[in-house]
This record gives structure tokens, C-alpha cells and sequence, in this order.
């Protein structure tokens, strides 16, 4: 089976996000950039099924933030073939633009099974998953815990979760694209060594395609960082007085057994 | 129906309308007030008769049988919501961001080229043009957006409308006013919840913990300040992902909603998925390095500081207390 997955950078919010002057968009210049991790889960996921399979991986991402690295990590981890699609914007594209650009490159593939993380978390225009499965006239079920082997030829088993811990099994006839929430296990990791190796071993394909032009179906008036209504009253002190303090109001409370 | 009228794809659970479809309802029925038009609920499959009525913020609720629709499968959701869309041409399709909201509301929006939000947790008509309030970033940054073309389909965030304040609907049902085909995806079985694991939404105190665990070793930390407390460990969504924890032990909107009388949050940074779950829960107390994180909205008391340093602390504060 042909599997193919899409990589997104997106920024890290464990920085502190910069809005751009004009107040509408998020600075990408000064953030800091990791792989989306449902990204990633849908990349372990089809290393999961290349391992049982023997199917083959080929990673496509967009020519934005750090994506060389991102792209040799990918190969270091197991997947076969790196494609980059050039991006000169600082800024990704709208939704349907980048779900024009990823189609463009995908159907140049001819991958059986899609697999892109089922939400990103700087996506205002709702999920790009959904959006690129329609661009390719695809069968999609997001929010999937775990992909297996169907047991009709061409066909796959997904595990769609639910609240409650209900998870719903359900077949799928391929060619299709999977909104990944979580792989069967967590992404792997892969030592810095074996990257480095993979940046002289692996070249990064160059898809060419045209750029699409941006659709602006909403119209961003303001960005802005949420104001607290109200916040937790701090306890501050050493580890050892906060840890007093907190028994104190456990005890106050009767919360202590 | 009419264009100033708001549509909801509304979920069942049970026989009862879901808290999210409750929250839609009350949302659609206030911007529904905005635009002279009626708040439109839409329940698919054979519960939506049971819990039409429940739905008390709508001014009506369409039931729409048909077999298909008893399990939820993409394309017959997207076949009927798209005929009933441009059927009725609302201002807006409200849509939960739930597992089968995140499926339907993307594709029916690329479908039938219309402007999609997501994150929504204000939204309101002026002038013919809806304005929204939609967070991202997890919760970390808000934008406000107008949309100017109608239909819009807009994914209202859990947590963001207070349901209540409407009377009994009036409820109509019918059959599927189209075919409806199955597709390529196929139900094929609903796995419940093993009821060998501990059922964190009975714990009276729960320790929560989030990426701030940073390995899955220092779980350790979390067990044995639960042990102490009387409680049990619970984790946030990646945490699950990780394999560290299993599903049963998730809190927020796609996990379990939990009532404890004590939530211990360490290292939770507070997504608005995560807190939609411990909506019930008395009180919370948070330690997070960053003292900006959300968590510290929610919580009570709050400690800026590493989990791994404070944990210990507070677990040995509690067995010299109770020895």
C-alpha cells in the first residue's frame, strides 16, 4: 500500500505568540515553529502500517518554518520518500489554498491511503483535513485512533473516537484520506545521529506546482491575546510553603482523608 | 424555512440531546433573535424523536429517520445536511466541535463552498453580516471575523453558550427527504469503555496531569500524590496519546467530563477541550511554569512552578499530616 502524509509546521505555543502590526494576523517572523502534533501521529501511524505491511511512506510538506529538519527527522524515522512543496509567503496559505497546493502534489503521488492530523491548532478556517479530502474527491473520517489493515482487499479499519472513551470501528475502502487524532502507539523518537545521517542519504524531492490564488471567504477584524475575567489567587513561597499551604486549604475544606 | 433562520446539526446520546447541542441550541436561539428567523435544530437518526423535546432553546427540532442515520457514517450526514442547507439557505449551519462536527461541518463547507470558522465562542448578526469571536491557538489567542456571505458554517466551541430559557419546541418529524447511500465507510461496531480501569468520573479527587509531566517516569509523582489524597490520576489528551494513560482516564471533550470534589492540576496548560470536562468539578487548584496559562482561569488556587518540585512536596506535606 502507497501511504502518504502531510507534515504542517505550526507555531509552538509554549512561546509567547507576536501579533503583526496590522493587528489582523499572527506574526510568523518571530515564531518559533514544531511539527503539528497530529501531524506527527498520522506519520507514526503510517510507519505502524509500513512496519506491518510493507507499505511505503512518502512525506509531503510545505516550504515553511523549519521543514528541511522536520522532513530528514521524517526519513530518519522510516518513511521513503521527502517531498517539499516551495512556499515564499512568511504567512501558510488560507485553508483552501493549501488544500489546493498539498491535492496538486498528492494526486502526483498516487497514494492509496492519506493520512493528515485531524486538526491543527492555528486553523481559524476549521480543519484542512476535510477541506484536501473533498479537493481530492476522497472518502474522510477524522478524529482516528488507530488505523489497521481492513480485512477485504483495499479496503482499511479505522477507530474513530467519541466521548466517553466510546471508540467507533469502522471500514474503509481505500483510496481514502484519515484525520489522524492518535497513532496506535506515540510518535517514536529518533536520535539526532541517525537525522544527521538521513540529511546526507536522503534528498529532499522539489515538487513544482502552481500557487493558487487565496480565497477570503472571512474577514479577520482583530487578534488578540484573551483577558483572564478572573484568576486563581497565587500561592507563591518554596516548594515546602506552597505545599503547607496547600494542605491547609485541603484541611479547611475537608478535602483531607 | 427562511434566511434569517439559524440551523443546528444537533447529536444525541441516550435518548437525550447532548450538553453541546443544548449550548448550540441556546446560541442559535439568541442569534436567531438577531436576525428575526427561527432557531432550526436537526436530529438525525432514530433517538431524535426521544430527545426533540428536550432541545427547549430551539423554536423547532427536525427529526429525520431513516436506517441509515441510526450510527453515524460521513456521507449520509453530508447528503442530508447539504440537501437541507440549500433547501432552506439559513445565515448560518450551527455545528458542535465533536468528533462527528469535525467530520461534517469542514466537508459540508468545502462541498458547498461556503466560509467556515472554527472555535467559535460569540457569535452575533449585524447588518446582515454575522460577527464572530472564534479562539485558537488553544485558547491562547482570540480573532474577531465578519462574514459577509451567508450560509456560513460556524463550529461553536464546548463551554460557550448557557443552555436554558426556551420552551418545549415545536417537533416535527420526518422521513430522509433524499436517498441516502452509505459510501465508502462503513459502521461496523461500537467499542464501550473496558470497566476493568478506574471510572474517574466517580473519584471524589482527582489528580490531572498534562505535558508538564514532561516523561512518562514521573507519572510516579502524580500516583503517589493521588494515593495520598484518596484519588486517582487523570490526564489531559496528549498525555493519552502518548500510551501513558489510557482512554478511560481522559478529561475534556473528547474524554470523560468528571465531578471530583478536588482537581489537582499539574502541568495542565487549560485548553478550553480539556476544561469542558471538569465543568462539575469543586475545587481546582493548578502548577503550571507559565503564568499565563489558561488553567489559571479556571482554577482557584494557583502555584507557578515546576510539578516535579512541587508535587513531592505537597505529597510529603499530606503523610506527615495524616501520619
Amino acid at each position: 500500500m502507497n501511504i502518504a502524509v502531510v507534515l504542517r509546521q505550526v507555531p509552538d505555543l509554549i512561546e509567547t505568540l507576536e501579533i503583526a502590526d496590522d493587528g489582523t494576523r499572527l506574526d510568523y517572523g518571530a515564531a518559533r515553529f514544531i511539527v503539528n502534533e497530529w501531524d506527527n501521529h498520522a506519520l507514526e501511524q503510517a510507519l505502524l502500517l509500513k512496519e506491518s505491511e510493507g507499505s511505503s511512506v512518502t512525506v509531503v510538506a510545505l516550504d515553511f518554518g523549519e521543514v528541511d529538519n522536520t522532513l530528514y527527522e521524517a526519513s530518519a524515522k522510516g518513511a521513503d520518500t521527502i517531498v517539499k512543496i516551495p512556499w515564499d509567503s512568511e504567512e501558510p496559505p488560507a485553508l483552501r489554498q493549501a488544500a489546493a497546493l498539498y491535492a496538486e502534489v498528492l494526486r502526483g503521488i498516487g497514494a492509496e491511503l492519506i493520512l493528515v492530523g485531524c486538526q491543527s491548532h492555528d486553523e481559524l478556517e476549521g480543519p484542512l483535513a476535510p477541506q484536501l479530502a473533498f479537493t481530492l474527491n476522497l472518502p474522510y473520517v477524522g478524529v482516528v485512533r488507530g488505523v489497521q489493515p481492513g480485512d477485504q482487499p483495499g479496503s482499511i479499519r479505522v477507530f474513530k473516537e467519541f466521548p466517553g472513551a466510546v471508540v467507533a470501528r469502522m471500514s474503509v475502502r481505500l483510496p481514502a484520506l484519515i484525520g489522524v487524532l492518535a497513532a496506535e502507539k506515540a510518535p517514536r523518537y529518533v536520535p539526532v545521529s541517525r537525522i544527521r545521517a538521513a540529511m546526507k542519504s536522503t534528498p529532499i524531492r522539489e515538487s513544482q506546482v502552481d500557487v493558487p490564488q487565496a480565497a477570503a471567504p472571512v474577514n479577520v477584524l482583530r487578534l488578540y491575546v484573551p483577558e483572564a475575567p478572573e484568576r486563581a489567587e497565587m500561592l507563591d513561597g518554596s516548594a515546602e510553603e506552597v505545599a503547607e499551604r496547600i494542605c491547609q486549604i485541603l484541611a479547611e475544606k475537608g478535602l483531607l482523608r | 424555512m427562511s434566511a434569517e433562520d439559524v440551523l443546528v446539526l444537533g447529536e444525541t446520546k441516550q435518548g437525550t440531546p447532548t450538553d453541546m447541542t443544548l449550548e448550540l441550541a441556546a446560541c442559535a436561539r439568541q442569534l436567531a433573535s438577531q436576525t428575526g428567523g427561527q432557531a432550526v435544530v436537526v436530529l438525525l437518526g432514530p433517538e431524535g424523536k426521544q430527545a426533540a423535546t428536550q432541545v427547549a432553546d430551539a423554536h423547532r427540532v427536525v427529526v429525520v429517520e431513516d436506517d441509515i442515520l441510526a450510527t453515524y457514517t460521513p456521507a449520509p450526514y453530508l447528503e442530508l445536511l447539504s440537501h437541507l442547507v440549500d433547501q432552506s439557505k439559513p445565515i448560518a449551519l450551527l455545528v458542535g466541535s465533536t468528533s462527528v462536527g469535525l467530520d461534517v461541518a469542514p466537508l459540508l463547507a468545502a462541498r458547498m463552498n461556503l466560509p467556515i470558522v472554527g472555535g467559535c465562542q460569540k457569535i452575533s448578526a449585524e447588518n446582515g453580516a454575522l460577527k464572530v469571536t472564534a479562539s485558537f491557538c488553544a485558547g491562547k489567542m482570540l480573532a474577531d471575523v465578519e462574514i459577509s456571505a451567508t450560509p456560513a458554517v460556524l463550529m461553536l466551541l464546548p463551554g460557550s453558550y448557557r443552555a436554558g430559557g426556551g420552551a418545549a419546541p415545536q417537533v416535527e418529524i420526518i422521513r430522509s427527504p433524499i436517498a441516502l447511500d452509505p459510501g465508502p465507510v462503513c459502521f461496523e461496531q461500537m467499542i464501550l469503555p473496558a470497566a476493568t480501569d478506574v471510572d474517574i468520573t466517580q473519584q471524589e479527587v482527582l489528580v490531572a496531569v498534562g505535558r508538564g509531566i514532561q516523561q512518562q517516569d514521573n507519572l510516579a509523582l502524580a500516583e503517589e500524590l493521588a494515593e495520598a489524597l484518596g484519588g486517582a490520576v487523570c490526564a489531559t489528551r496528549p498525555i493519552v496519546d502518548q500510551g501513558w494513560l489510557p482512554l478511560t482516564r481522559q478529561v475534556g471533550k473528547s474524554g470523560m467530563t468528571v465531578k471530583p470534589k478536588l482537581y489537582l492540576a499539574l502541568g495542565v496548560s487549560g485548553a478550553p477541550e480539556h476544561v469542558e470536562g471538569l465543568k462539575g468539578a469543586g475545587l481546582i487548584i493548578a502548577v503550571n511554569t507559565d503564568p499565563k496559562a489558561p488553567i489559571f482561569e479556571t482554577a482557584q488556587y494557583g502555584v507557578v512552578a515546576d510539578l516535579l518540585d512541587v508535587v513531592p512536596a505537597i505529597t510529603e506535606a499530606l503523610k506527615a499530616k495524616t501520619n
